[in-house]
C-alpha cells in the first residue's frame, strides 16, 4: 500500500471516528437538555397563589399573614368574576327554556374550565379530591388553561382525505348577547392579578410526599424507595460478589466445573431484567415467601441477583489485575493465602471492585422490570427503614413509567415527569462520578 | 573482605567486553565460625512441570551462612530450584518433585510441612522490587505483624533495624510515612531485603535481585550481600557471573536442569573441573 492511499485511509478513519462520536455527543444533548431544562422546572417556576395556598393548607408551609393579605388582594377580582357569574344565572332565568338550555349547555363547560384555572367556585359543594381544590398552581399551565377556558376546540372534518383540523372559536363570540360576554376579556387581563405569579423555589418537590396522586406535592417517597431498593440490593450482592470473586481467581481450579459456573455467570449477566423479575415474583415472594407480598426485601433481593454477574466480573477482573509479585511478596513473607487476599490483593483491587459495585449501584437504581412485581407501588408515602421487610415502596424507575404512561392525568404532571427522570439521572450520575472520584483517591494512595 | 570501589570498576568495564573475562577473586575470604554446616540437603531432587523435568537429580549441601550463588544459562533451572527450596512454586499448579530436599533436616516437601512456616524462616527476594502499595513502615512490619506483632514500638524498633540491617536507614528514616513506591528501583530492592530481615528468616533467598538496576544500586546490594554474610545463609540467582565471583563463596553451575559442578567460587571460576562450566564462564556460550 503506498504512502498517498495509507494517508487517506488514516484520514477517514479519523473522519468516521470523530463522527460517531460526534453522532453519540449530539443524541447525549438531544435527550439530556430537555430533561434538564424541564426537570429543574419542577423545582424552580412560576408559582401561583393557588400553589401557595396548597402548600399553606397541605403542607403547613408558608406565612400565614402574608397569604392573608394575598389572598385578599386576589378576592378583589374574584369577587367581580363571580359576580358576573351570577349576573349570567339571573339573566338565565329570564330566557326562554329553550335559549336557556341552549346556553345552559354551554355555560357548563365554561364554568369548569374556570374552575379549572382559578379554583373552586363559590357555592359548589366540596371537592372530594384534593386537584379539584386548587385552581392552577403553575403559571406555565394557567396560561395554557387560559387558553382553553377563551376557546373553544373544534375539529374541521369538512376534507376526508385529511386528517381533522383543529381550529378555535371564541367562547366570547358564543355568548354574544348575554351579560357573560364581558368575563372572557375581563379573566383574560385580569388573571395575573387574581393568581398572582411570582417566581418559585419550591425545594419541597424533593423531600415531601405527593398529594392526590403527583398532582401537587413531591417526590420524596420514590427517592428514598430507590435509595432503599439500590442500596438493599448492594448489601447482598457486593459481599457474595466479591466472595465469588476471590473464589473464581484465588481458590477455583480450573477445569468443568469452574468453567461451567464460569459461563453461567455470564449468562447470568446477559439475561433480560424483566426475567429477573418474574423470578423474583415466583422465587422470593411465591416460594420463600420472604413478604406477604412485595416488600422493599423481595425487590432488593431480585435486584441482587441481577446485578450480582456484574459485581463478580468487576472484582474478578480488578483481583486479576493487581500484580502477581504482590501476592509472591507476601507468601514469601510467611503469609498466609487468605492473610495474603485480605492484606495486599483486595486493598490492592478495591478501586477497581468499587468502581464496579457504585456501577452495579447505579444499574440497581435505574431498573424498572425487576421491581414490578417484587417491589414498586404507583402511589404511596415514604415508608420506615423498619417496614422494608414488608412494605412496597414507590420507586423513581417504575413511577416514571407510571407516571407518563398510566396516569389519569398524566399530561398534567409533566413537569413532575421530568422532574423524576432528571432525579433518577442525577441519582445516577451522582454514584458514577463518586465512583470515579473515589477510585481516583484510592489509586493515588496506592501509588504514593 | 571487602572489596574496593576500584576493583568493582574494573570487573564491570570487564563485563562490558564479553571476550576478555576478566574475573575478579577476592585471594581470601574469611572463614565464618559456627557456619558451615549443611543448612538445605538436595538428594536426588527433581522438579517437573508437569511432564518437563525442570530440575534433575540434583544431590547437594548448601553450607550455612555463606553465600552460595548459582549461575548458568537461562532455562537451566537455576530460579526454579531456587523457588523450590522456599516452596514458591507451589502456586504454579502444574508444579511437583521428587526426591528430598531438606531444611534443617526436615523435608519441606514433607507431608506435614507448614509452607507459612517455612517461608517465614525462609526468606526471598525477588528479580523485580516487588514492595507492596504501602509507606516503607508498613511494608517493613507486614511480616511481624503477620506473626503477631502488633506493639508500634516493638514494630518501630524492628523497623528501623531491618532498614539499618539493608543500609536503607539513612535514606528513608525521615520519611517512614511516604508510599514505598516512591523510592528508586535500587532503595525499593533494599526495602525489599529489608522487609525479608524483618521477619528474622535464617536463609535469604536472592532471584537475580540485580537484574532491573543499575550498576550503582547493584553495587549497593552486593555491598549489602557483604554485610549480610556471616549472619544469613544467602543463595543468590544471578546471570552474572562477575557478580556471582564477587559475592560468593561457593558456586553451583546448572546446565539444563543438572547441577553440573558445586564447588569454592574461587576454585570454580579459576579451576572448572567440567568443561561445560569452563566453556561457560569463559563465554563460549550463555
Amino acid at each position: 500500500m503506498n504512502l498517498g492511499t495509507r494517508k487517506i485511509l488514516d484520514r477517514s478513519f479519523t473522519a468516521v471516528g470523530f463522527g460517531s462520536i460526534a453522532v453519540m455527543g449530539i443524541a447525549l444533548l438531544i435527550v439530556l437538555v430537555p430533561i434538564i431544562t424541564n426537570g429543574i422546572g419542577s423545582v424552580f417556576f412560576t408559582g401561583t397563589i393557588e400553589h401557595r395556598n396548597m402548600l399553606f393548607n397541605e403542607f403547613g408551609r408558608g406565612n400565614r399573614e402574608e397569604l392573608a393579605k394575598e389572598n385578599a388582594a386576589s378576592e378583589v377580582y374574584r369577587k367581580q368574576i363571580y359576580g358576573m357569574l351570577s349576573a349570567f344565572e339571573a339573566e338565565l332565568e329570564t330566557m326562554d327554556s329553550e335559549k336557556k338550555q341552549d346556553y345552559l349547555s354551554k355555560y357548563g363547560p365554561v364554568k369548569t374550565a374556570l374552575q379549572t384555572l382559578i379554583g373552586p367556585l363559590p357555592g359548589e359543594a366540596e371537592a372530594i379530591l384534593t386537584r379539584y381544590k386548587y385552581g392552577q398552581t403553575r403559571w406555565g399551565k394557567a396560561e395554557e388553561k387560559l387558553h382553553e377556558f377563551l376557546y373553544e376546540t373544534r375539529w374541521d372534518n369538512s376534507n376526508p382525505d385529511a386528517m381533522a383540523k383543529e381550529y378555535f372559536v371564541s367562547q366570547a363570540t358564543e355568548f354574544e348577547g348575554t351579560s357573560l360576554v364581558k368575563l372572557f376579556p375581563f379573566v383574560e387581563e385580569h388573571l395575573e392579578d387574581v393568581l398572582r405569579p411570582r417566581f418559585t423555589v419550591y425545594w419541597g418537590f424533593l423531600t415531601d410526599s405527593s398529594v392526590d396522586s403527583h398532582i401537587f406535592g413531591g417526590i420524596w417517597p420514590e427517592i428514598q424507595g430507590t435509595f432503599f431498593l439500590a442500596v438493599g440490593a448492594m448489601l447482598f450482592a457486593f459481599p457474595l460478589g466479591v466472595i465469588a470473586a476471590i473464589y473464581f481467581t484465588e481458590y477455583a481450579r480450573e477445569g468443568f466445573f469452574n468453567s461451567i459456573l464460569r459461563s453461567a455467570n455470564s449468562t447470568l449477566a446477559g439475561v433480560p431484567s424483566i426475567v429477573f423479575g418474574l423470578f423474583g415474583l415466583a422465587f422470593f415472594i411465591n416460594t420463600l415467601k420472604v413478604s406477604e407480598s412485595k416488600s422493599v426485601l423481595a425487590g432488593s433481593l431480585t435486584l441482587a441477583i441481577m446485578i450480582l454477574p456484574t459485581i463478580i466480573r468487576a472484582a474478578e477482573e480488578a483481583i486479576l489485575s493487581v500484580p502477581k509479585t504482590y501476592k509472591e511478596a507476601s507468601l514469601s513473607l510467611g503469609s498466609t493465602k487468605w492473610n495474603t487476599i485480605m492484606t495486599v490483593i483486595l486493598p490492592a483491587a478495591l478501586p477497581g471492585i468499587i468502581t464496579g459495585g457504585v456501577i452495579s449501584l447505579g444499574r440497581a437504581a435505574g431498573e424498572t422490570a425487576p421491581i414490578i412485581f417484587t417491589a414498586a407501588v404507583s402511589v404511596g408515602s415514604a415508608i420506615g427503614l423498619a417496614d422494608v421487610f414488608s412494605s412496597p415502596t414507590p420507586a423513581l424507575s417504575w413511577n416514571i413509567y407510571n407516571l407518563a404512561s398510566e396516569h389519569e392525568a398524566a399530561a398534567e404532571i409533566r413537569h413532575v415527569q421530568y422532574g423524576m427522570v432528571l432525579a433518577l439521572v442525577s441519582i445516577v450520575l451522582m454514584l458514577n462520578l463518586s465512583a470515579i472520584l473515589l477510585r481516583a483517591r484510592i489509586s493515588k494512595k496506592l501509588k504514593g | 573482605m571487602h572489596m574496593t570501589a576500584d576493583a568493582r570498576e574494573v570487573s564491570q568495564t570487564a563485563s562490558g567486553a564479553a571476550a576478555t573475562r576478566d574475573i575478579y577473586l577476592p585471594s581470601e575470604r574469611k572463614k565464618i565460625s559456627g557456619g558451615g554446616t549443611p543448612h538445605v540437603v538436595a538428594k536426588d531432587f527433581s522438579i517437573y512441570y508437569g511432564e518437563f523435568e525442570a530440575v534433575k537429580k540434583v544431590n547437594a549441601d548448601i553450607l550455612s551462612k555463606y553465600v552460595t550463588a548459582i549461575i548458568g544459562p537461562s532455562g537451566c533451572g537455576k530460579s526454579t530450584y531456587l523457588r523450590a527450596i522456599n516452596r514458591m512454586n507451589d502456586l504454579i499448579p502444574s508444579c511437583h518433585t521428587t526426591g528430598a530436599l531438606l531444611f534443617d533436616g526436615e523435608d519441606i516437601y514433607g507431608k506435614f510441612t507448614d509452607e507459612v512456616l517455612l517461608r517465614k524462616k525462609i526468606g526471598m527476594v525477588f528479580q523485580k522490587p516487588n514492595p507492596f502499595p504501602k509507606s516503607i513502615f508498613d511494608n517493613i512490619a507486614y511480616g511481624p505483624r503477620l506473626h503477631g506483632i502488633n506493639d508500634r514500638k516493638q514494630l518501630a524498633e524492628i523497623v528501623e533495624r531491618s532498614l539499618r540491617k539493608a543500609a536503607l536507614w539513612d535514606e528513608v528514616s525521615d520519611r517512614l510515612d511516604k508510599n514505598a513506591l516512591g523510592l528508586s528501583g535500587g532503595q525499593q530492592q533494599r526495602l525489599c531485603v529489608a522487609r525479608t530481615l524483618a521477619v528474622e528468616p535464617e536463609i535469604l533467598l536472592l532471584d537475580e535481585p540485580t537484574s532491573a538496576l543499575d550498576p550503582k544500586a547493584t553495587a549497593k546490594i552486593e555491598d549489602l550481600i557483604q554485610e549480610l554474610r556471616g549472619s544469613y545463609t544467602i543463595m543468590i540467582v544471578t546471570h552474572n557471573m562477575q557478580q556471582a565471583s564477587r559475592v560468593s563463596d561457593y558456586t553451583m553451575f546448572f546446565y539444563e536442569g543438572v547441577l553440573v559442578e558445586y564447588a569454592p567460587t574461587a576454585q570454580l571460576f579459576t579451576n572448572p573441573k567440567d568443561r561445560m562450566t569452563e566453556d561457560y564462564i569463559t563465554g563460549r556460550f550463555s
